[in-house]
């Protein structure tokens, strides 16, 4: 490496980790710095239950991969002291409702392969339908409404986030170890029951009240794929957004093609596939 | 067929397995008929009273019971029993269930272990809480239709065979109850393996011995779940209701189900196969209906009997191997690396999309000398 680019990197390196944070901060920031546009009368026959989450300090860690050096290691933990209050769904978004957005042509058909009874979330959805959904929605309501970010999806979520850390020091030379920890914990993970989306409210509320989380259904996010590499002294050497996957959060965090409607295991893709793909909203 | 309108008539008509083979009339039919007057008038009967009896305890699979691998002593007599149950199998995640025919249970049926030159006798049971007749294939056997002709059994019953291991390898065993009821009840599950060892244990083409600190049994299954009108898989309350459905699906070739050991999943997660660094670990895979070609990611097989019959010599070194159908294969893999493996069929549609994967679970120190990341994937400079 000549020492010109040994220089960049090294400015690169410290300018970075702020710019990563403060981003990620921004986008927490986000949520009530919009104007709120007055509800029109549609609203109220398709206004969804909201729980609004007040501020208060917590931790999460971001999406992505991250290495140490050459090394796997676990996602950073990062704190948020003062972040907004969230306004989220207090449910996922039910079938019900999504089908009306189909109705309108707004949304494509929703392809689950495990169907539930009642008034069930709606599953076999994409990051796309997601999306299509939010800005139906958005428009029926004249509000702002989209995906969470990881960030806000774990504030909302409290105690029934998932806390994705292995808890292994990085090791270049045993790359294994984290394979074998990793599938070992998901496997352990779910309840082996057979997963079909349950109505609405079946798994409670969290503290918050916001509703059943953690169950058979995950939830997209607005978070995408990608790496981050740290030095060994935890500075930032590089990152790299991959937002042709999007994480999916619940029972643990998975990632996702945007398209991918249903989850599969099997062949060399080993670990536990995400049993339904849903989603809920947070309103700006 | 022009059989359909027989096996319309009800289900115990179909169910009744002399009247069906009646109706079709074929050459397995009349073989079957007649081969109690035909059977027993084979060479002179050996004086069996001073062999060892050895009972045989069967495990699930995919574990095999305990078992010498090199035999000591001359020929034994060994005792097997296998009850057959009709019972109801979950395949998949998603719940799809088949009314399933299974040997002891499970898909595929138990492994048994004997040695070259040592006598099975079988006792195969048919409970009464059973509604067809079963019977059974040894391919390992010799005659009758691989003791199908001798074994063909109504609900209720229970009959004993005795047959001599003449040939050693791994083989597929499988009910045969006659005409169409053939590919439905193998499909439906009814079908295993055994394993016949040289005396002397496995060797390779110089005659060295090659021994196995762990063996495990892979069945693959192909399943032809029918589905409604909505495209989702049907629910049949009693064994036999699918029979007209399904024989559809049997038709187009075209499983719903590609699966190791009874269902989607049935050897990962949890249920993943484990091993060490260093374990030489012998795979016995069986296919009773169709061909398949088992592949370990990442691993090899070191010394493979792509047709599992052990007076042939190895092949060495193989990324994938051929199951013909109806056959078993054995391959002998040394773990070198630890991580997970994906143990497949190759056919990577049939293993991600119909269900064809298990895992190993490898334990040991990595192998820095047979791989390394050179540089970790960092943004193109």
């Amino acid at each position: 490496m000549s020492p010109t680019a040994s220089g960049a990197g090294t400015a690169f390196s410290i300018a970075i980790p702020v710019l990563l944070l403060a981003g990620i901060l921004a986008v927490l920031g986000d949520q009530s710095g919009l104007v709120r546009i007055p509800r029109i009368t549609a609203a109220a026959e398709i206004g969804p239950e909201l729980v609004t989450i007040a501020s208060r300090a917590y931790t999460y860690r971001p999406s992505g991969e991250f290495l140490s050096g050459r090394a796997s290691m676990d996602a950073p933990l990062v704190e948020v002291t003062a972040p907004q209050s969230l306004d989220i769904m207090k449910f996922e978004v039910r079938a019900a409702d999504y089908a009306r957005c189909v109705a309108d042509k707004a949304c494509e058909r929703a392809d689950p392969r495990r169907r539930g009874k009642g008034d069930v979330p709606v599953t076999g959805v994409s990051f796309d339908d997601a999306a299509a959904y939010a800005s139906w929605l958005s428009a029926r309501t004249g509000d702002n409404w989209r995906l969470p970010t990881i960030a806000e999806w774990t504030f909302a979520a409290g105690s029934k986030a998932a806390d994705v850390a292995l808890g292994l020091v990085p090791d270049a030379g045993d790359p294994a170890a984290r394979w074998l920890a990793s599938y070992e914990r998901e496997s352990t993970l779910g309840d082996g029951a057979l997963a079909a989306p349950s109505p609405l409210g079946s798994f409670g509320v969290n503290e918050f009240g916001v509703a059943d989380l953690a169950g058979p259904v995950w939830e997209w996010t607005a978070s995408c794929g990608g790496r981050t590499t740290l030095s060994p002294s935890g500075d930032l050497l590089s990152h790299l957004d991959s937002c042709g996957v999007h994480y999916l959060e619940g029972r643990h965090r998975a990632q996702m093609s945007n398209f991918v409607r249903d989850a599969i295991g099997g062949g060399c893709s080993a670990g536990t596939p995400p049993d339904n793909l849903g989603f809920r909203l947070v309103r700006d | 067929m022009d059989g359909n309108q027989d096996i319309n008539v009800s289900r115990r008509t179909l169910l009744a397995g002399a009247a069906f083979v009646g109706v079709l009339g074929g050459a397995l039919a009349s073989l079957s008929a007649h081969a109690e007057e035909s059977a027993p008038a084979q060479g002179p009967a050996p004086d069996l009273s001073t062999l060892p009896r050895e009972k045989i305890t069967l495990v699930s699979p995919p574990f095999v019971h305990e078992h010498e691998q090199i035999a000591t002593g001359g020929p034994k007599i060994k005792e097997v029993t296998l009850t057959i149950q009709e019972k109801q199998l979950v395949l998949d995640d998603y719940g799809t269930t088949i009314q399933a025919m299974t040997y002891e249970g499970t898909n595929p049926g138990p492994m048994f272990v004997v040695h070259e030159g040592d006598y099975v006798e079988l006792t195969l049971i048919n409970p009464a809480t059973n509604s067809m007749q079963h019977n059974i294939d040894f391919h390992a056997s010799t005659g009758a239709l691989g003791g199908g002709a001798l074994t063909l059994i109504n609900p209720g019953e229970q009959v004993k065979l005795r047959f001599k291991a003449t040939r050693a390898g791994v083989f597929v065993y499988h009910c045969a109850p006659g005409g169409a009821m053939i590919p439905w009840h193998v499909v439906s599950g009814m079908n295993g393996a055994m394993l016949v060892l040289p005396r002397g244990g496995l060797t390779d083409a110089e005659g060295n011995k090659l021994t196995y600190d762990r063996v495990y049994y892979v069945g693959e299954q192909d399943f032809y779940i029918p589905r409604d009108q909505n495209g989702d898989f049907k629910v049949y309350d009693a064994p036999g209701d699918d029979y007209d459905d399904m024989v559809q699906v049997m038709r187009t070739l075209t499983p719903t189900h590609v699966v190791f050991n009874g269902a989607v999943g049935a050897l990962t997660g949890e249920n993943a196969l484990k091993a060490k660094v260093g374990e030489r670990v012998l795979i016995l895979h069986s296919q009773a209906n169709r061909d398949t070609r088992p592949h370990l990611i990442g691993g090899h097989g070191d010394y493979v009997w792509p047709n599992g019959k052990f007076a042939n010599t190895p092949q060495l070194n193989l990324e994938t191997w051929h199951v013909a159908g109806g056959s078993a294969a054995a391959a002998l893999y040394t773990f070198l690396q630890p991580g997970l493996y994906a143990y497949v069929n190759h056919n990577l549609i049939e293993a991600v999309e119909l269900g064809a994967t298990a895992h190993f679970k490898v334990e040991g120190t990595w192998n820095d000398d047979l791989m390394n990341q050179v540089q970790a994937p960092t943004p193109i400079s």
